[in-house]
């Protein structure tokens, strides 16, 4: 996070003291995460490949069976026409849209929020930092339990609508696409107004003066001025939403129930489920990686762009 | 601050006025209140009602410590009990070791020259945050699979380090970049070894940053639950996969006293880490 805020120049190292020691000091990250990271992500490429065992592992046989199973249909014995699959298409579909409107929410609420902090007094700013960053660090599993607890059929917001006479029967929330929907805004909320704080803070306000002075309205002063200025911050916290949302677990699992089925809970039934199909999660999960890479590849081409046309 | 700057040609104040009109939306002071609303009450809800004497959950029966009680001699007292010292053990461990790993590679992405790779090198140290904790957590279980590492406590905390280590990097490397090179130099002037030069007067400056690195590292593992979930052996158990299989079974009211006694343990260490990185800055 302090990576995100503050912006110090790098130091001169003139006759620094790692000299000659540079390659040694990073030897423990490059073999941790290399060992532990990037070859297990290469060895799950090469699982997706292989043939399913059916009592739980793999046999070593290389095939296109998982991904063949993941977009074709070739009927219940397999030897019909190769249609296509709808099924898991289907469950991509339905995860990247919950994640496109949990942004969507996220970014309608976290932008007047980021913007109100950062025009906020300096003392009472940091406080606000501090409240919003909290959340942040509590663990996810304990504030999806929190927001279960409140929205069950029996649950706080029920009881309390009940004994105010305003609803006759409990409303539904529970088990529902809107649960999921509700469980990734609140998740990642403080992901979207983090980013856009930073940015905001860093905006001249001298802009939105001039803008004024030159009778421009509040209103399109905001959409031209401001938020052109600080886009860079809304496209981090959007992107910061949106990718935990596409492979969310937590937020479809305790709170959407069988029905609202996301990418997450597909390849977790592949390993601890029922399914136990190894070679066909370790495909999906190739898939949703590809997915994200390719978002953050163009993301990341985009900022490069940008920084090199001099902004 | 851009937010305070005032034209020293115009009257100062009069300036400050009419830039605070030009910040002012209507409404977003709303919408602020609304959004600390949404990420406050459920968290505070659960905290009220694991105070509550009755025995369904959402009747509220008056104040009691009773589910504390059964937390901690209750008949699941045993299973939660083992659970917390499994989660302490590998967050300490997973905290101390990625701290070590992440300190030496901000001495030397910050203090070193540009070299080949370091763009490639800043990549694999935020690697962990890019890829989707799921997608981690499939692979890592497949590899300790392929190379026959048993699961258990050990598998937990190596797939922990893993992910502790850019969020260790990230108060380290701040830190040190706000620390003038100078001290070093004049280290170095008066004849101390790069060895003395770190241990008496680099590291000292960096302490800040390495403990606010240590306590998020710490709270990062103590929270996760979907790696843990997959690399964990059958029968071992952390608190938060605990956590998570009792709420398979409905929420019991002892889970909403466990669940505050977390959020308190994750509020105060954040607080801390927070009030130490702020003390470095003030130096």
């Amino acid at each position: 996070m302090a990576g995100l805020l503050s912006s110090s120049p790098a130091n001169k190292a003139e006759a620094s003291i790692v000299e000659g020691r540079v390659g040694l000091l990073l030897l423990p990250s490059w073999v941790v995460i290399g060992i532990l990271l990037v070859v297990p992500v290469l060895i799950m490429f090469v699982y997706s490949f292989l043939t399913q065992d059916f009592r739980g592992g793999v046999i070593w046989t290389f095939t296109l069976e998982a991904y063949d199973q993941f977009f074709l249909d070739r009927g219940l014995f397999g030897d019909e026409p190769p249609q296509i699959e709808w099924t898991y298409l289907l469950i991509f579909w339905r995860s990247f849209i919950q994640a496109l409107f949990a942004m969507i929410f996220c970014l309608l609420i976290g932008f007047p929020t980021a913007y109100f902090m950062a025009t906020s007094p300096p003392q009472s700013r940091s406080m606000l930092l501090f409240l919003v960053t909290i959340p942040y660090w509590v663990n996810l599993l304990i504030r999806t339990v929190s927001m279960k607890f409140l929205i069950r059929d029996t649950g706080p917001i029920n009881e309390w609508l009940l004994a105010m006479g305003m609803i006759d029967e409990p409303i539904r929330m529970i088990n529902t696409a809107f649960a999921v929907q509700l469980g990734l805004f609140y998740s990642y909320l403080p992901f979207m107004v983090l980013p856009i704080y930073a940015s905001i803070e860093r905006y001249n306000f001298v802009l939105s003066e001039a803008a004024a002075d030159l009778y421009t309205g509040r209103w399109s002063t905001l959409f031209r001025v401001v938020i052109p200025s600080v886009k860079p911050g809304i496209i981090a916290g959007c992107i910061l939403v949106f990718i935990p949302s596409l492979g969310a677990f937590l937020a479809p699992d305790l709170l959407g129930g069988a029905k609202n089925f996301m990418i997450g809970s597909l390849v977790e039934e592949q390993f601890k489920g029922q399914a136990g199909d190894w070679p066909f999660g370790a495909a999906v999960s190739m898939i949703l990686l590809t997915i994200i890479m390719g978002i953050l590849l163009v993301y990341a081409r985009n900022q490069t762009q940008s920084t090199s046309r001099g902004h | 601050m851009p937010a305070t700057k005032r034209n020293p040609r115009h009257g100062g104040i009069e300036m400050a006025r009419a830039t605070e009109k030009v910040k002012w939306y209507p409404g977003f002071r709303e919408i602020t209140l609304a959004c600390f609303f949404i990420l406050y009450a459920p968290l505070i809800i659960v905290m009220i009602y694991s105070f509550n004497a009755s025995q369904s959950i959402t009747i509220w029966g008056g104040f009691s410590l009773h589910w504390y009680e059964k937390v901690f001699y209750g008949v699941e007292a045993a299973k939660f009990k083992t659970a917390t010292v499994n989660s302490l053990i590998i967050a300490v461990m997973a905290a101390i070791v990625s701290t070590v790993i992440a300190t030496a590679a901000a001495l030397a992405m910050v203090r070193g020259k540009a070299f080949k790779g370091k763009s490639l090198t800043f990549g694999l140290i935020n690697l962990p945050l890019m890829v989707p904790e799921i997608v981690t957590a499939v692979a890592t279980l497949i590899f300790f699979s392929v190379i026959g590492f048993d699961r258990g406590l050990l598998s937990i905390l190596l797939a922990h380090i893993v992910f502790c280590i850019p969020f260790a990097y990230l108060p380290i490397s701040a830190r040190l970049q706000g620390i003038s090179s100078i001290y070093e130099q004049a280290g170095r002037d008066l004849y101390a070894t790069p060895g003395q030069t770190f241990r008496l007067i680099l590291f000292p400056l960096m302490v800040p940053g390495i403990l606010s690195g240590f306590l998020l590292a710490f709270i990062i593992s103590l929270d996760d639950f979907i790696i843990t979930n997959f690399v964990k052996g059958a029968g071992v158990e952390t608190l938060p996969t605990a956590i998570f299989g009792a709420v398979k079974q409905g929420i019991k009211p002892n889970i909403m006293a466990i669940s505050t006694l977390m959020l308190t343990v994750s509020i105060v260490l954040v607080s801390i880490s927070y009030l130490i990185s702020r003390m470095g800055r003030q130096e």
